[in-house]
């Protein structure tokens, strides 16, 4: 099957500039070498027609290895760092895996894939490179659920339709705290790629100031992440060394304390919050300042994406959409073609604010608590750098909800800070959302998705 | 502070944050009558883990519920051990 819109990844990095790079702690890749050459050792052939499982520890080694994937294997399946190993065989039974790529930190060897490709970070000028022409299927897994991800399959085209008619910017130097393995950071990825403009990314382990240090170094301009992640580099010393020019957050509920934070971290900054996911893709992008989106956007047809609001949750139909869930017959959209998400909406006013996850409820005595929704009131008070709102049994209730608080400064008085926490709850939220009891803790666990791991009680 | 003293306290302040008018307390005050609703009991519960750290309720197999104040003190007086 010829490719016929999107020519393939590699053929867009021949007439890049010279000097832009993808850059992690420890090295750095230029797009004119990635042009020519390989990090496959010599065995990219191997791949053609292949249904690959992309699973290297190195962010960086991915990022060359889809680079070089893209049209020549049929699929290609990307392993996030923090995939459970004991999935791995209901996915590669799932996607009919028959390659694998693996580099030195693979959590796995894989034994049981027949051909096994080992990257690494070390190109090789290739003479002659396979033809790139097949439309290859991306696959990507779903986070946030428990049992077996989905696997969700995309189309280049459609990964890349949010932004390719905008014209590159070769001022742009981007950075990224998702992982380009999840979908956020591999929309970032394909800009920068397709832009020709340099991206900085993170290393395993690497500690938030030392990424927010090379940004300073790097002069990163445009840089995305999580609210999580936000709250976490609004924390570090580091975030003084930045100056961007746009900041975006997606991936979680953007509260209005994150959006204010921000915008007085950067004053000379567009702050803008976007509504994506792994299925319906990029939805729609708010630069208000504002949290929530307008109301507006309910019903209109925006930059070719439809939302709709069906039982308490925002329901898309876009180009974006990815195709279909691999290894599964569930449906990815609706008869209409509308993908619920289980993002749950609420009109306040002339505007929608997400309160939470369809999934993330919690229920006290009957009564329904989305933890999202008491989280963004208790980040309203000054004092609080972030919280998570959890569900504890409770003998009379079924569940109470307790509130885990993190300190923007370790010198407040933790019990006056509890007090006019409560107090705020009480004002703003019914009796049954107020936290039963709150304990300021040092941090907040955050999966490797950059959101906030949120555990059943 | 006793046992006793620490959950009189606690259920007169979350009396004042639900808002509810708490009965006199006494030994004999049956639960029920005391002005709290079971999102106030909920909510003393998970309270008194917190200052005792014991939730006897979830801690115990038999799930008795006390009747009357001096009961629910014994609950406590007797997970505390």
């Amino acid at each position: 099957m010829a490719r016929t819109e999107t020519p393939a990844l590699r053929q867009r990095l021949s007439d890049t500039a010279p000097e832009q790079f993808l850059f992690d702690r420890s090295a750095r890749a230029c797009y004119t070498q990635l042009a020519r050459g390989t990090c496959l050792g010599g065995q990219l052939a191997d791949l053609a027609g292949k249904s690959v499982l992309l699973a290297t520890c190195s962010q960086l080694t991915s990022a060359l290895a889809l680079i070089e994937l893209d049209g020549v294997a049929r699929r290609i399946t990307i392993l996030p760092p923090d995939a459970a190993p004991e999935h791995f065989a209901a996915l590669i039974a799932g996607a009919e895996i028959d390659a694998v790529v693996v580099d030195i930190g693979s959590v796995s060897e894989f034994y049981d894939i027949p051909l096994r490709v080992p990257a690494s970070l070390y190109l090789n000028v290739a003479d002659e490179l396979p033809a790139a022409s097949l439309p290859s299927e991306w696959v990507m897994l779903t986070s946030g659920t428990t049992g077996v991800p989905k696997m969700v399959a995309h189309t280049l085209a459609g990964l890349t339709a949010s932004f390719a008619a905008k014209p590159p910017d070769p001022s742009v130097i981007w950075a990224t705290f998702y992982d380009i393995r999840r979908y956020g950071g591999l929309q970032i990825f394909l800009r920068a790629v397709l832009g020709g403009t340099s991206l900085v990314l993170s290393s395993a382990g690497e500690p938030v100031t030392d990424h927010l240090m090379r940004m300073a170094e790097h002069g990163v301009t445009h840089i995305l992440g999580t609210p999580t992640h936000w709250r976490r580099a609004l924390m570090s010393p580091a975030i003084k060394k930045i100056s961007p020019r746009y900041v975006r957050l997606s991936g979680e509920i953007a509260d209005q304390a994150i959006l204010d934070g921000l915008r007085a971290a950067f004053p000379q900054a567009g702050v803008s919050h976007a509504f994506a996911s792994t299925e319906a893709g990029v939805a729609f992008e708010v630069s208000d300042g504002l949290a929530g989106f307008p109301a507006a956007y309910v019903g209109e047809t925006r930059d070719g994406v439809e939302m709709k609001v069906e039982d308490g949750s925002l329901r898309i139909r876009s180009p974006r959409t990815a195709s279909r869930y691999i290894g599964s017959d569930l449906r990815l959209a609706d008869e209409d073609g509308f993908v619920d998400n289980g993002d749950m909406v609420e009109q306040r006013g002339d505007r929608y604010v997400f309160t939470g996850r369809r999934g993330g409820i919690i229920n006290i005595g009957g009564q329904k608590v989305h933890p999202e929704e008491i989280e963004a009131v208790i980040n309203r008070h000054p004092q609080v750098r972030m919280s998570l709102v959890r569900p504890k049994r409770s003998p009379i209730t079924g569940a109470v909800v307790i509130a885990d608080v993190v300190l923007k400064s370790a010198g407040n008085d933790a019990e006056a800070v509890k007090g006019d926490i409560l107090t705020l709850c009480r004002d703003a939220l019914p009796r049954h959302k107020v936290p039963a009891a709150i304990s300021i803790v040092p941090a907040l666990d955050v999966a490797a998705s950059g959101k906030l791991a949120r555990r059943q009680g | 502070m006793s046992i006793k003293l620490t959950i009189m306290e606690q259920m007169a302040q979350i009396a004042r944050e639900h808002g509810k008018q708490l009965a006199p307390l006494s030994d004999d005050l049956v639960l029920l009558e005391s002005g709290l609703d079971s999102l106030g009991f909920a909510v003393l519960v998970a309270r008194l883990e917190d200052k005792l750290g014991v939730d006897p309720f979830t801690a115990s197999e038999d799930a008795v519920f006390p009747v009357t104040l001096g009961d629910f003190v014994k609950v406590y007086e007797h997970g505390a051990h």
